[in-house]
Formats: structure tokens, sequence, C-alpha cells
């Protein structure tokens, strides 16, 4: 068998595999970005008991391993009378966990926008939440993007894992392959050429252009 | 650019300069530093480099410590070729061994000190003499506390670079390259990043080198005052060229060149 | 469901022990990437480019696959070629080769920090490049280099249970053990989570307080 015939034959389970990673991979990414948001905020908080929530997510997803994370959500829920779909189940550990990281770099970012900006807005008698919106979060995306995109990396392998719980993506694909041909080499090493090529030629540049749009409209490029 | 074939393997003759620099040229990109550098400097001669910024006195001592490569002619350290090596009777670009070796003859003290900071004052004293002059422990500690206790810095042999003054670290560096036991010492504006009270005691044992040591110096500094006191020979660089080189006495007193004088002048007036 | 203490009394010991299992395997995974990824930092630096763009891309392709896809590569592969490894060589490797990749990273960024006025002493000092590297640089980056080091000997330990994919008998391997024998998750996921919790918190401690120590060794403050 030649490795062109072995992709006409296969390579129909690599594709579908491929569009249930992409899935995974968008779902987990808006719940992660939304998650980082809230939560990164919720850090700066001076009230107590929000910031003391915020910690506690943070501490509790950063130090637990994500794969304890999702075998938590897929086996122990249910006994609780909590069944998800696996695929739901899937996005919401990787979400959940890149979330965590993601807060304490939303957290550094914010923090690190200079101080005489923050004085300024209080200067021209914006409300905390409108300072916040429109001049300090602006000029924190800049400051994070870079770290941002190399947590968005970490977000699209981390998705390899919920073929651990049966999610058909390319992961899955591939090792069913290779338990029904035995073709290992081919089968994972086409699955880790197709991450690659996701990760280097799709979502780095995408991470990439959009630093200099952001860059761009800061009035520095 | 004329051929390597055209330069001499090696300098002879009854006055061998110590230093050489024979049609060197350095560019960066489109930009040249320096044309067609022609140089001779003496065994125990002291020439002090002084120039507007931008006029390539610091390269000048650069490409002698090999930290920057030429593009053009040759240097000799000593009669023997310094930025090439003799091959099938010709001179090629010098490889890295070859380097190596031939800088061996060279010192150099740099603006910044660049002392190692992990490293107290003796132990940066003794790391060449012990890594590459192959000295044991014993001999470069002797050898180290000697110079340090000739700079002024013996009490302060165990500290680390953090805890000195920027003209204690300067003396520092200079006994680390006196430590290897140079025949040629740099000194690339050694006191312009020092506060002015301590810029004394660095200029100090430099003058004391000079008086007392057989040392052939080459330096680069924005002193004028040290500059005159203590070389034989001053040369004002302009635009990547010598522009008039002579005695203190008499280039301080009778620059010849419109440049020379306009630099010296605004050098005056800023004192 | 309930919580039963009994039943978590039985299983803690052998819990515990496989907890074992896993510290030993952090170390050794960081052991071969702290060494390896050296060797790739610097390898990357020398003058010799074919060697820096291949060091370059491979780890670029190590950062941006999935861990769990390399592990299962290295494991099956193997016996294609006639080399059977161990599921514990396999994920040893696998795991080293992972984080040799960030690791040189950390170094690069070590290194890079280091003034240029040291490389010019060195030369000035004749020092040989191994010398310049072993005596001067080395000494000077590996301290800046501790931070970023620490947190992956902790992102190593959390990405150890994705050795149980291929059989090695760590935490999370007993724990799904456990959990299939007695029908019950509840109990060993959750406690897995804990052991990586308080593991976790109390690494990220130590490293920053040895940190600290390192700096004032050295005379850096």
């Amino acid at each position: 068998m030649t490795y062109i015939s072995f992709l006409s034959d296969y390579g129909g389970r690599f594709v579908d595999g491929m569009l249930v990673t992409a899935l995974q991979f968008l779902c987990s990414l808006a719940l992660a970005t939304v998650l980082a948001l809230v939560f990164g905020l919720m850090l700066l908080s001076s009230n107590a008991a929000v910031k003391g929530a915020a910690v506690v997510y943070v501490e509790f997803f950063r130090g637990t391993s994500l794969l304890v994370q999702l075998f938590w959500l897929f086996f122990v829920l249910p006994l609780f009378g909590i069944t998800l779909e696996p695929f739901f189940t899937g996005f919401l550990a990787v979400g959940l966990n890149i979330g965590a990281y993601g807060a304490q770099l939303v957290q550094g970012a914010i923090k690190s926008v200079p101080r005489g900006q923050w004085e300024a807005a209080y200067a021209l008698s914006m409300s905390p939440a409108k300072r916040m919106r429109r001049i300090i979060i602006p000029q924190a995306l800049v400051i994070m993007l870079p770290a941002w995109g190399n947590l968005v990396i970490e977000l699209l392998k981390s998705t390899a894992l919920v073929a651990l719980i049966a999610v058909p993506d390319l992961m899955f694909e591939a090792k069913q392959l290779n338990s029904s041909t035995y073709l290992s080499t081919w089968t994972f090493g086409t699955a880790l050429v197709i991450y690659y090529i996701f990760a280097r030629f799709l979502v780095t540049p995408t991470m990439r252009s959009l630093e200099h749009v952001m860059a761009r409209r800061m009035g520095r490029s | 650019m004329e051929a390597l074939s055209s330069f001499p393997l090696e300098l002879t003759g009854p006055e061998v300069p110590m230093v050489r620099f024979m049609n060197v040229r350095k560019t960066y990109g489109d930009f040249v530093v320096l044309d067609n550098l022609n140089l001779d400097i003496a065994p125990g001669e002291m020439v002090t480099v002084i120039g507007p910024s931008g006029s390539g006195k610091t390269t000048v001592l650069r490409m002698l410590m090999t930290l920057e490569t030429i593009n053009g002619g040759v240097i000799y350290v000593d009669g023997k070729p310094l930025t090439h090596m003799p091959k099938n009777g010709v001179l090629v670009p010098a490889d890295a061994k070859y380097l190596r070796k031939a800088r061996s003859s060279i010192g150099m003290c740099f603006q910044h000190f660049n002392l190692f900071p992990h490293m107290t004052a003796l132990e940066n004293c003794m790391e060449g003499p012990v890594q590459v002059l192959g000295l044991s422990r014993r001999e470069a500690k002797e050898r180290a506390e000697e110079l340090l206790s000739m700079v002024g810095m013996i009490e302060k042999k165990d500290q680390h670079p953090a805890r000195l003054s920027g003209g204690q670290q300067q003396r520092v560096a200079i006994a680390r390259a006196l430590a290897m036991r140079p025949k040629v010492m740099l000194f690339d504006e050694v006191t312009s990043a020092l506060d002015p009270e301590v810029i004394g005691e660095v200029t100090n044992v430099i003058q004391d080198l000079v008086t007392k040591h057989n040392l052939t110096m080459l330096m680069v500094t924005h002193q004028m005052g040290f500059a005159r006191d203590i070389s034989d020979r001053i040369c004002f660089f302009y635009g990547g060229k010598i522009e008039e080189q002579d005695t203190p006495e008499e280039l301080f007193a009778n620059p010849k060149s419109k440049r020379t004088q306009q630099f010296l002048s605004a050098v005056k007036a800023a004192d | 469901m309930h919580w039963d203490w009994q039943f978590t009394a039985e299983i803690l010991p052998r819990l515990l022990w496989a907890t074992l299992n896993t510290l030993m395997a952090a170390g050794l995974g960081y052991a071969i990437a702290a060494v390896l990824g050296l060797v790739f930092a610097i390898a990357q630096r020398t003058p010799f480019r074919p060697l820096t763009v291949t060091v370059r891309e491979l780890v670029e392709f190590l950062r941006s696959t999935p861990l769990v896809l390399q592990i299962f590569f290295v494991y099956y592969v193997g016996p294609e070629y006639g080399v059977s490894l161990s599921p514990w060589v396999a994920g040893m490797i696998a795991i080293g080769l992972h984080y040799a990749a960030y690791l040189s990273e950390v170094y690069r960024g070590g290194i890079e920090s280091v003034p240029k006025g040291q490389w010019e002493a060195c030369t000035a000092i004749n020092l040989t490049t191994a010398q310049t590297y072993r005596r001067i640089i080395l000494p000077q980056a590996l301290p800046l280099s501790v931070a970023g080091m620490g947190n992956y000997l902790i992102s190593i330990f959390k990405d150890t249970p994705m050795l149980s994919v291929i059989g090695v008998a760590e935490l999370m391997q007993a724990a799904t053990a456990i959990g299939g024998q007695n029908y019950r998750y509840l109990e060993p996921y959750t406690i897995v989570g804990v052991v990586f919790l308080v593991i976790s918190l109390f690494s990220a401690a130590s490293i920053r307080g040895f940190e600290a120590w390192i700096r004032r060794k050295l005379g850096m403050y």
C-alpha cells in the first residue's frame, strides 16, 4: 500500500476529524475568551468576594490537570444527574481550563496599561465602566495579543484530549484508523502534520495579522 | 579593492610596528564607517583617537580586538597578520582558530566595564589566566592579586561587581585585561560611563601603566586634558578617516585642519 | 450520589503510590527536557544555517502539535521499524522532546538577555566559544530562566496524566482502573484532582522561593 492509496482510502476520515477538531477549537475558544475576560476583570475587583471567586476559579483550573477535569466532567457529572453530550463536555473542559490561563493574561495586561491612562480617563470624568471599555481594554488587548497567540495554540492542542471521551475529532480518527490498519506512522504522522499546518499556517498567521491590525489602530506600525 | 596577494605575509625590517592597519575598510551595508585606514603604532607607543561621535573611532578598537570583521585591507599585530592568515603563500581571511591565537596579544577595556557579574573581582581576573592560559589556580591567584593591588582594588577582591562603584569596576576590568599579559591594550571610552568624581581613579591607573610599563596602547576618549597629558600621539578622526595626527602639544596648540580646529574649539566651549 | 469515606480510605494508599510514579515521570521527563532543550537552544545559535533552520522548525513542530498525539506516535511507530518501546520509555521520550522545545525557548530568552558586552569581554580575554557558554553566559542565563523553567516543571507534572493513554501506571491510570473495577468514579477522580491541586500550588510557591534564593546566591541583586 502506498501513502497515496492510504490517503484516498482514509482521507475522508481525516477530513471528518478535522471538521470536528475545528468546531471544538472554535467553541472552546469562544468560551475561553468570555471566561478570560470576565474572570480577568474579576481578579482586578476591589470587592474581596468577587476577587476571591475569580482566584478560586483560576487556581483550581490551572492547578489541576486538563485531563483530570475532562474525565471528572465526563464520568462524575452524570452521577449527579447531569449528562452532557461528549462534544459539549469536551469544549466545556477545554474552555474552562484555557479560560483560567487567559484570565491571568487579561489581568496582567490591564495592570500594565500605564497609570497615566487611568488618571487621564478619570480627569475626563468617565464612568469606571466606560473608562475600562473605551480606554483601558483597547490598550490591554494590544499588550496581551502576543501571549494570547501562544495560548490559542495551547488551546488547539488541548482539544486533542477530547478524543479520550470519544468525541470523533482528528486525534480520535487517527487512533481508530491506527487500531484498524496498524499503519501507525501514516495515521499518527498525518494527524500530526494536519495539526501542525493548522497551528502554523492558520492560527499563527491569523494572530499575527490581528496584532498588526491592533498595532495600526494604536497608531504604531 | 586590491587583491589580497598585494599584502605581505609578514612585516619585516628594522622597525616593525606593533600594530599596522593597512588600507583597512569597514562598512555596514552601504554605510562606510572607515575608508582606507592606514595607521601604524610603534611598540610602547600610546596613541589616542579623538573625534566626533560617528567618526568611526570606536570601530578602530573593535576591529583590532576582532569584535568586528573588516571588509578590506589587513591588520597586522607584531608583524603578523591578525585578520588574515597565510595559506599557500597568500593571505586569506582568518578562520576562528587562527583569530583566537592571533588576538591573544591584545587586551581591551570597555566603556561599560563588562565584568562578569556572577564572579568576584578576583575571580574575574583569574578567569582568563586559568581557562585560556592554563595557569594553575594558585599562580592565577597570585597574578590577579598583584594586579588588583596595582589598581588599588585588593581590599575589594572578594566583592561581586554589583557591590562596586563604576570607577572600582573599571579598575578591576583593567586588572582583568592585564592578567592576560597583552602586548597591546585598548581602552574604549573607559571613563565615559563614570561619575565625574571617580574618573581620576581610573585615569591615574592608566597614567601609571604608561610611565611604568612598556605597553603599546590605543585609547578612545572624550577627555582632552587626559589625552594631552599621556599620549605620544593623537589621531583626530572625521568621517571615517584620519583627518590629522600629531604629537599632543602640536595638535592641540596648532591644529592644521579646519575640522580639527572646529572640533577642538567646540570641545573647549563645552568644558 | 454521596461521597463514600470508607471507599476513599480503601483506595487512597493505592492512589498515593501511583502519585509517586507520576512524580517520577515528571522528574524524568523534565531531566530529559532540560538537557535536550539546552541542546536545541544552542544549536539555534550556531552560525551553521541548515542546522539552525532545521532545529527551529523542529521546535515549532513539537510546540504546535498535541502532546497526547506525540505520545501515541512514539509508542506505536517504534514497532513498525522493529523497535518496541515500553510505555515508560516511549512516554519519557515524548514528554522529553515536547518540553525540550518549550525549554529551549526559555533558555534562548535567558541567553539573549545576557548583555552583548559579556560576549565581547569573553572575546577580549580570549575564551573559547565552549568556555564562554559554560563559564560566563549560561551561569547568567540560567538564573534568568529559573521562573520559566519552574513553570514548565509544573506543566510537565500536569501533563503526565496523558501517559495513561499508553498504559503508564501513573495516578490517572490508577484512578481509571479503580473506577472501572468498582463502578465508582467520583472518589478516585476527585482525589486525583485534589492531589494535583495540592502539589501544583505547593510547587509554584517553592519555585518562587527558589528563584529569589538563586539570584541572591549568585550576587545578582
